[in-house]
């Protein structure tokens, strides 16, 4: 079987390659007034988003870093380039977390997670930021330790929790201490990922108070720094007020402590350099059965695409009315510009096929208009077939929806889509949604919306994502408010109404940007639109890292 | 003998056995694989996979490492010829060269011994009897007392005679060993009765001379050469002034700012004195030039082929080993006096494990990295090792002799000091870098060569610490090789792990590192050996970004210099073309691990530093005391005081607990037949002092602690 899979790839790479595959055409008139003025909207845009990102890498300011590094401590993102393999690359998740989400700024969440490589094996991390509010949980900070979780537990990544917290933050416990989705999830999927023989790993590096020393408590080994670690369910305070004993933090949990007495921990570490050092030691000695992974290219061997990936950042529009051919965009983030198209000619609003993205297959859905009947059912052919195959997919969300109107009720647009829905929400091979334009009303569920968990889900800078465009809302909610304002006999003049219009539509603007996904975490993160190739491959490395699962569809209503 | 054996002499030689080691086994071997003679080599047991056995058709076994015991012991090469069928022994250097007794054993064997005949050798090893036999035949000697009577009054009285400063030194021997200089008369017991034990230690036989000390003398000796037939002839003469510890560092041929009738004259004083006492073979008669005064006094003759032979083969185009294989064959000397061409100018530089800031004391260790440089027939090197060889504390620290040419003294001197910035050496210190402060000494290049030529420009040669414009100097220069070293590094790693990573993982490794939205940072310590900080370690923290387009930008922590743009190309391992300010060049790199750290060095654009980086990362052990570096000298107590170089304890004058005074000896230690006498500190207490005579002792190692109570 094995010659024949060799005879397989041959003919595969003579057909495939030399007489089949559809290289896509460089269609982009990059004279044109669109092309020039997309491009300047978007460096604007990105540097914005560059000086929003350069300001959470700053921590929670000077003065808590100086703190900081006067007690032997690294910065979470230093700590993280230490512990991943030298010159390796990291792929930081949700950056811009809590961007204007509370009074106070909290940079990054107050935590960092990302993906990076261990010993050669790709590792989720979860770091605290003890420069903001002393490593606190805040709601945002738990919502975002929880995806790092559902992360590593899809895709079957080793954690490492670097911990350095204070534990919930207290003014706000309520949203963050009794909901299913809270504080104490953190530990029950520690326990199942354990479970699922995913390794849980904590380096204590700073203190670990209260729910906080469950991380350590609950993971499969933890390493504790002499002097700065510390772990106890009540600090000294508390402690004193509690039984009257006083005790220093160092002798009522340090690392002596729990690495000699209770058992808590397991390594001892002179400091943290030391610590993380044990933490790669520990990644090291994993001997991780069903590490399955599946691609087996090699970066040299590959095509790079035909066309300046640098030119996405001119193509996507920032007036969401512009349309777009996906295409250009696939043609730069494909190996070789290489798309071979499964049903071209049929419900053409919505572009699939077949691609590689660094040596790895993956089938490629991208919207080009709106969704039709047949191009839902298109999309739901498509993602069956890659299914079957355990091909990744990959979304280009650029979608204001499905077709309205009567003409289309009638043909059972609601079925259709449903059954696009349907294959979506069932299909268990790898999903990466990149929302690039706009992402409206149910396009945004057909498309792999955040609903639909995506393996991991982007946003470029430009995107937008709400129920439905600001002035279509306003519109609707306008005649809605007239009508109230009729029954109830009070007087709405035109001018009232532009007033509520614009008041929809601002709050629309404001709902539907990017960064107000960003800051809640409805996505993974904002992108560069030019590092999407990049990206794409990271992410479907690490999704890789688990083995291939059976799809069982449920009723598609024919 | 019976006349067979002398019939023998004029057969020829179709084996050799060579009763040596390293480079000069080495060196003969080639010249006899030549000539079609076939090689045979000995070794103790520490040279059985060296390179003089790898290069010899055949081997044996002589005994266990220790030169006595193998390389000295006369009857076990002597079975070693016997077993293999060699006809000839060639001595080569050192060892059992200078033995009389063994030169006489191996005419009494049967064999053909490739040097003088052994009378000539007793005649000139013992230094008095050479002098008087030098006196008759009207060769000028140097005032002094050559007298058998040792009595240390009579003595005393005859230094006065000849007048201070005198040097003392044992009649036998050679190599500076035992020898004194004394300035005044209230020295001259001490250092009398040290050079007495020095002598008896090394060679058996405590005589001791007196004689004038020249206070700036000149080193130059001649090659002289002598058939079977009664013919000698000089091959012009080596100036061997530059040196330390009495032993030479660099030759040169012919002697500079000399002139042709003084190198005449020279010439027939060493042929008359080698026809003195009948020699034929290779030999070399030294003399001590009084630069003050220009007499040229005869020191001693060596009747051997000596280390720096290849400076006068280049300078008169021919294989001396080859002339005595062809003399000792009965041939006649192959050209006479007027057909002895000298052209060009040649240097030797010698290149050895040893510890320049510690007074040169010999050292040992690892040649992790050697790649000497590319030879020609205009560069030639001399060596006996290979990377990964051990130098071991048994033998000559010496690592390879460096032999260049040019057409004149001011291009050979070019050429050397281009070979010395690209001879690579890493795993134990060398005096590389000290020679080439030396041939890039003003004074040197002008020729203004003498015996304390070191000593007289310490100054130039070694670092001065109070000196901060220099010391500032050389801060930045190693800041910007340490840029250049992590740009390097990076490269080397990124390339490594593009090899080794499985497919779908390769992308996590693909270069530049990827991160969201900024450019990939790290950190990298680098620990600089700050020589003019008495050699204590600068920790080098370079912060490195990864641009996008692949290059490095390099920062350090003060922030006093602007950040580096470094682009390197990674050519093989060690090797790299870097690209920082507009300028690419060649950059080599060693790196090798050891004591819980990697050992960085860097060789580029004439320059060399070398670095340490601690591998913590990668270490770990359990318990309290880890991660502490196993060796740290700087956490020794005060007082505390250690060997400087690996050695034997052939004396203890202290007891422990016993009260002593700042400078008082407490334990002779031996290397490489050299005393070292280790001191008290400063006034107090020895403890922990547990040392015996016959101990060994390795470098770092604690000898004791002078404590006030």
């Amino acid at each position: 079987s094995s010659l024949l899979g060799v005879l397989n790839n041959q003919a595969a790479s003579i057909f495939g390659r030399s007489f089949c595959s559809g290289v896509l055409p460089d269609s982009i008139d990059r004279n044109s007034e669109s092309f020039a003025h997309n491009s300047q909207a978007m460096e604007a845009i990105i540097s914005q988003l560059q000086s929003n990102i350069h300001k959470v890498m700053e921590g929670g300011g000077a003065d808590a870093v100086k703190r900081n590094r006067s007690r032997d401590k690294l910065l979470p993102r230093e700590r993280i380039d230490r512990l991943i393999d030298p010159g390796s690359s990291f792929l930081e998740l949700s950056q811009l977390a809590g961007h204007e989400l509370y009074d106070e700024p909290l940079p990054s969440g107050g935590i960092v997670t990302g993906i990076g490589p261990v010993h050669g094996k790709v590792c989720m991390f979860v770091a605290n930021d003890p420069t903001v509010k002393g490593g606190t949980y805040y709601p945002i900070t738990v919502k975002k330790h929880l995806r790092a979780q559902e992360i590593a537990a899809r895709c079957k990544l080793p954690c490492l929790y670097l911990v350095d917290s204070g534990g919930a933050f207290l003014p706000k416990q309520a949203e963050v201490f009794p909901d299913k989705e809270n504080f104490g999830r953190i530990f029950y999927n520690q326990a199942l990922m354990s479970s699922e023989g995913i390794p849980q790993i904590a380096l204590v590096l700073g203190s670990c108070t209260a729910g906080g020393a469950y991380i350590p408590a609950m993971a499969d080994e933890s390493v504790m720094v002499k002097g700065n670690g510390t772990i106890f369910l009540a600090g000294p305070p508390l402690v004193k007020a509690a039984t009257g004993e006083e005790v220093s933090a160092e002798d009522l949990g340090g690392a002596t402590v729990h690495c000699k007495t209770s058992g808590v921990s397991d390594y001892f570490a002179q400091d943290e350099v030391h610590a993380l050092a044990i933490g790669r030691n520990i990644i090291k000695n994993l001997h991780m059965a069903g590490n399955h992974n599946v691609s087996q290219h090699r970066t040299s061997d590959l095509k790079e695409p035909l066309y300046d990936i640098n030119e996405l950042r001119s193509i996507a529009p920032v007036d969401l009315k512009q349309s777009f051919d996906i295409r250009s965009v696939i043609a730069r983030i494909a190996d070789g510009s290489e798309f071979d198209e499964f049903k071209k000619l049929y419900g053409p609003t919505l572009v699939t096929g077949f691609a590689r993205i660094y040596g790895q297959p993956v089938g490629i859905i991208g919207n080009n208009g709106i969704l039709f009947n047949e191009s839902a059912l298109k999309g739901a052919h498509f993602i069956e077939l890659c299914t079957q195959r355990n091909i990744p997919l990959v979304f280009l969300q650029n979608i204001t929806g499905f077709m309205v109107g009567s003409k289309s009720e009638a043909n059972g647009i609601a079925k259709s889509g449903a059954k696009m829905v349907m294959a979506v929400s069932c299909a268990k091979v790898p999903k990466i949604t990149v929302v690039v334009g706009g992402s409206f009303g149910a396009g945004n569920y057909a498309m792999c919306g955040r609903a639909y968990s995506p393996d991991f889900m982007f946003f470029w800078p430009n995107a937008r994502i709400s129920v439905m465009g600001g002035a279509q809302a306003a519109g609707v909610l306008a005649q809605i408010e007239k009508a109230n304002k009729k029954k109830a006999a009070v007087r709405w003049t035109k001018e009232d109404e532009e007033n509520f219009k614009a008041g929809v539509t601002e709050a629309y603007e404001r709902e539907g940007s990017a960064y107000y996904s960003t800051a809640r975490l409805w996505d993974d993160g904002i992108i560069d639109p030019a590092d999407t190739r990049k990206i794409l491959g990271l992410c479907l490395s690490a999704s890789m890292n688990r083995g291939p699962e059976n799809t069982k569809f449920g009723v598609f209503r024919m | 003998p019976t006349p067979e054996l002398k019939n023998q002499k004029n057969e020829s030689i179709e084996k050799i056995l060579i009763a040596n080691r390293g480079e000069i086994a080495c060196r003969i071997m080639r010249t006899a694989k030549r000539l079609g003679i076939q090689t045979v080599a000995v070794y103790s047991d520490a040279d059985k996979h060296s390179l003089h056995v790898k290069s010899a058709d055949e081997a044996v076994r002589i005994g266990p490492p220790p030169a006595r015991l193998s390389y000295l012991d006369a009857s076990s090469i002597i079975e070693a010829a016997i077993k293999t069928g060699a006809q000839a022994i060639h001595p080569g250097y050192g060892f059992l060269s200078e033995s009389a007794a063994f030169a006489q054993l191996c005419e009494d064997k049967g064999f053909n011994f490739i040097g003088p005949p052994a009378s000539a050798i007793r005649d000139m090893g013992d230094k008095s009897a050479s002098k008087r036999i030098m006196g008759t035949a009207g060769v000028p000697l140097v005032p002094g007392y050559h007298g058998q009577e040792q009595d240390i009054e009579l003595m005393k009285s005859e230094a006065e005679k000849i007048g201070y400063p005198i040097l003392i030194k044992p009649t036998h021997g050679g190599g500076g060993k035992g020898m004194r200089i004394v300035h005044k008369p209230s020295e001259f017991v001490d250092s009398f009765l040290g050079a007495q034990r020095e002598a008896a230690a090394s060679f058996g036989i405590d005589t001791i001379l007196l004689e004038k000390y020249i206070t700036k003398p000149r080193h130059i000796e001649v090659q002289v050469f002598g058939d079977r037939l009664g013919n000698v002839i000089y091959l012009y003469e080596r100036d061997c002034s530059v040196q330390r510890r009495h032993q030479k560092i660099i030759e040169e041929a012919p002697a500079p700012n000399i002139n042709s009738d003084f190198r005449t004259h020279l010439g027939q004083a060493a042929v008359a004195a080698a026809k003195a006492v009948n020699y034929h073979n290779a030999g070399t008669v030294e003399f001590i030039v009084d630069t003050l005064s220009g007499q040229f006094y005869f020191m001693e003759m060596n009747t051997r082929l000596q280390v720096e032979h290849p400076v006068t083969e280049m300078v008169v185009n021919q294989d001396l080993v080859e002339w005595q294989i062809r003399v000792a064959s009965g041939e006649p000397l192959p050209i006479n006096q007027s057909q002895v061409p000298l052209s060009g100018h040649a240097f030797e530089a010698r290149i050895y494990a040893e510890n320049v800031p510690k007074g040169f004391l010999p050292a040992t260790g690892v040649l992790h990295h050697y790649r000497p440089v590319q030879v020609s027939p205009e560069v030639r090197v001399e060596t006996g090792v290979e990377q990964g060889d051990t130098v071991s504390m048994h033998y000559d620290p010496m690592i390879a002799k460096l032999v260049v040419r040019g057409e004149d003294r001011s291009a050979a001197l070019t050429k050397m000091k281009d070979c010395l910035s690209k001879f690579q050496v890493a795993g134990l210190p060398t005096n590389i870098d000290f020679l080439s402060k030396l041939a890039n000494h003003g004074a040197f290049r002008k020729g203004e060569v003498e015996t304390h030529f070191i000593d007289r420009y310490k100054d130039d040669l070694f670092c001065n610490p109070s000196d901060p414009v220099l010391a500032q100097e050389a801060y930045h220069a190693a800041k910007h090789s340490a840029s250049i070293v992590v740009a390097c590094i990076c490269q080397r790693e990124h390339a490594r792990v593009e090899k080794d990573i499985p497919g779908g993982l390769s992308l996590w490794y693909a270069y530049p590192p990827f991160r969201m939205h900024h450019c990939a940072r790290r950190t990298m310590e680098l620990e600089w050996d700050d020589e003019f900080n008495s050699g204590s370690k600068k920790l080098l923290k370079l912060f490195i970004t990864h641009t996008l387009d692949g290059k490095y930008v390099i920062e350090t922590e003060e922030n006093s210099s602007p950040p580096l743009e470094i682009d390197v190309a990674h050519l093989s391992n060690l090797d790299f073309i870097v690209e920082v300010g507009g300028v690419s060049m060649k950059v080599s790199l060693a790196v090798y691990f050891k004591d819980h750290a990697d050992y960085i060095h860097i060789w580029h654009s004439s320059l060399h530093h070398q670095f340490t980086r601690k591998m913590r990362l990668e270490l770990f052990d359990d318990g309290d005391k880890q991660h502490k570096p196993a060796v740290e000298s700087a956490s020794h107590p005060p007082g505390t005081v250690v060997a400087p170089m690996a050695g034997l304890v052939v004396k203890v004058l202290a007891k422990d607990g016993e009260k002593v005074e700042e400078g008082q000896p407490i334990i002779v230690l031996e290397a490489m037949k050299m005393e070292h006498v280790v001191k008290a500190p400063t006034a107090g207490y020895v403890t922990g002092l547990q040392l015996t005579t016959g101990q060994q002792v390795f470098d770092g190692n604690v000898l004791f602690i002078i404590k006030d109570r």
